[in-house]
């Protein structure tokens, strides 16, 4: 399938800090990648970059085709770019302002109206067409960063946090318009709402000070972790101890660990390898003690566990 | 060219948008008919001309330009609205000349608003009306100096109070140019060249000449070359700063 993002050893410079340093990836037609990262990590500069409005240091974008350095009206005309927090033109209304995207878009008369009226019904706009932008809520702010940037159909489509502060219903909606639009296009997601890229990515990449450090499927990426599931106990204070000693002779478990609980309990985390039936055995010995076990939780590994090693044992080196 | 004008005429409507036209041309007239009655005697003076109208426009452009000019970057650099403007197919060109034009013509709008006084003048005298017209000229050109000066001020920084206090400053210098207060201070220490080309980028002196019906090629010059130099340095200043 066609290669619609493609940037390769990108980097970028501000004053002495190296915000983005050689980061290689490209996007299919049809994939969605999730953009992870803590803040700071280079997620924005590297889409700043990619939408030419930051000029990299060294390196190349190339946008169906195009090179972004060399031919930057050319590409940035196939690129749909939701920034961060969503800028517009306060004063305009939704409507003079979707007009005047879809003006420098290059679109006129019946087919400008048209653009508009399908971007604003797939944002839905449609209520608020006529408010002026400062007055509307933070999701209608985003919505119509959202329409502008679908405006024109564009094969490529950059977003910066597209669901950042917004309620769940908000992002539940912009997540389905994501991944109803994801089939012809290359679609790049910022975000740190994990369960966003398992709803809407196809891949991730995480990138931490400025280096893609792990790029993958959520369930690929779930392999750099040294376990894969995780089984969770509620038991009764004085069962613990003995508990905790039976658990520890399956071997298939990595590491247990222990919080004390109000009332009484306590809740033990069993980090399971992958490939081994622990979860199965542990399940059976809760069959046999069933007055000890107050909770019994099987789990797979979560893209939070992910993103929390990966990221922080870089910053303890 | 055509993204030019979609720029224009969004910046331009903008100016409508809010309260800021009516308040901006309610102010100019106010202004301009307070110095011209009050201040300069218009009718005491006893002459059918509009010398004391135009003569006090630097001094009200010297405020009320910068104050229109502050926005045109600092604005979208503030909200971040910049980094949606440039990521469309656009150029920094068709950005800075967008804005510039439209706000020159919003103040040439607000000027052209004066002109019931220049009904009045032809009703009470017999004025020369070449001279009126090559006055109106003149000031729209110095305006659009100033304009250039307060854009490039605007896009150095995200505060629209520094861009206004700045471009008042730089403003007032280039008027101030041609005063024995400043020329007295270069002449001190400097060659007489540079005083000579000091007092000649005066904006008094090429506008004094323009509302007595001179309209000549230096002047012409001056101010053409003055707005194309501001406007570049604009354009460099939004290539290398707009991310900041």
């Amino acid at each position: 399938m066609a290669e619609l993002i493609k940037i390769s050893m990108l980097a970028k410079k501000f004053g002495e800090i190296l915000a983005v340093s050689e980061i290689s990836l490209s996007v299919k037609k049809g994939e969605v990648l999730g953009f992870l990262g803590p803040n700071g990590a280079g997620k924005s500069t590297t889409m700043k970059m990619i939408t030419g409005f930051l000029e990299p240091d060294r390196g190349s974008v190339t946008i169906c085709g195009v090179p972004m350095v060399s031919r930057p009206m050319e590409a940035k005309s196939k690129i749909g770019y939701l920034p961060e927090g969503a800028p517009a033109y306060s004063d305009m209304t939704p409507l003079s302002f979707l007009r005047f995207i879809s003006d420098i878009r290059g679109f006129k008369g019946g087919q400008r109206a048209a653009k508009v009226k399908q971007a604003s019904q797939k944002a839905g706009l449609c209520g608020v067409l006529n408010q002026k932008i400062e007055t509307l809520s933070k999701g209608y702010k985003r919505r119509v960063g959202i329409a502008q940037a679908i405006l024109h159909d564009p094969d490529v489509l950059i977003l910066d946090e597209p669901t950042d502060g917004l309620d769940p219903n908000q992002k539940h909606q912009i997540r389905e318009l994501i991944t109803e639009m994801a089939s012809d296009k290359a679609i790049i997601v910022s975000t740190h709402i994990l369960e966003e890229v398992e709803a809407v990515c196809t891949r991730a990449v995480i990138i931490d000070r400025g280096r893609i450090v792990a790029d993958g499927t959520a369930e690929d990426l779930v392999r750099y972790l040294p376990y894969n599931t995780t089984v969770t106990l509620r038991v009764v204070q004085d069962k613990a101890i003995a508990f905790k000693k039976s658990l520890y002779e399956f071997d298939g478990i990595i590491d247990l660990e222990e919080t004390e609980q109000p009332n009484g309990l306590v809740r033990l985390r069993a980090l399971l390898k992958p490939g081994s039936s622990t979860a199965g055995d542990i399940a059976a010995l809760v069959r046999d003690e069933p007055s000890v076990v107050d909770e019994f939780l099987v789990e797979r590994a979560k893209l939070d566990n992910v993103f929390r090693q990966i990221t922080t044992s870089d910053n303890s080196n | 060219m055509r993204k030019i004008q979609i720029i224009f005429w969004r910046e331009f409507s903008a100016y409508f948008e809010t309260t800021l036209a009516y308040t901006f041309v309610a102010i100019f007239a106010a202004l301009t008919n307070a110095f011209t009655f009050y201040v300069g005697n218009f009718f005491t003076r006893g002459q059918a001309d509009l010398q004391v109208f135009f003569q006090y426009h630097p001094w009200i452009y010297l405020i009320l330009v910068p104050a229109i000019a502050m926005r045109l970057w600092a604005e979208e650099r503030k909200s971040g609205s910049i980094e949606m403007l440039m990521t469309l197919p656009i150029t920094s060109s068709h950005a800075i000349l967008g804005k510039f034009l439209a706000a020159w013509a919003f103040i040439t709008v607000a000027l052209t608003i004066t002109f019931p006084i220049w009904l009045t003048v032809n009703y009470l005298g017999d004025p020369d009306n070449g001279v009126i017209l090559a006055s109106y000229f003149g000031s729209v050109l110095m305006a659009g100096a100033f304009l250039a000066i307060g854009s490039f001020v605007s896009a150095l920084t995200k505060n629209q109070v520094i861009a206004f206090i700045t471009t008042s400053g730089i403003c007032f210098l280039f008027i101030m140019s041609s005063h024995p207060l400043v020329l007295e201070f270069v002449r001190v220490w400097a060659p007489d060249f540079i005083v000579s080309s000091i007092e000649s980028v005066s904006f008094l002196r090429h506008f004094r000449q323009i509302t007595q019906g001179l309209i000549t090629l230096p002047t012409l010059i001056f101010y053409v070359s003055l707005i194309t130099f501001f406007l570049f340095a604009n354009k460099l200043v939004i290539d290398q700063k707009k991310a900041e």
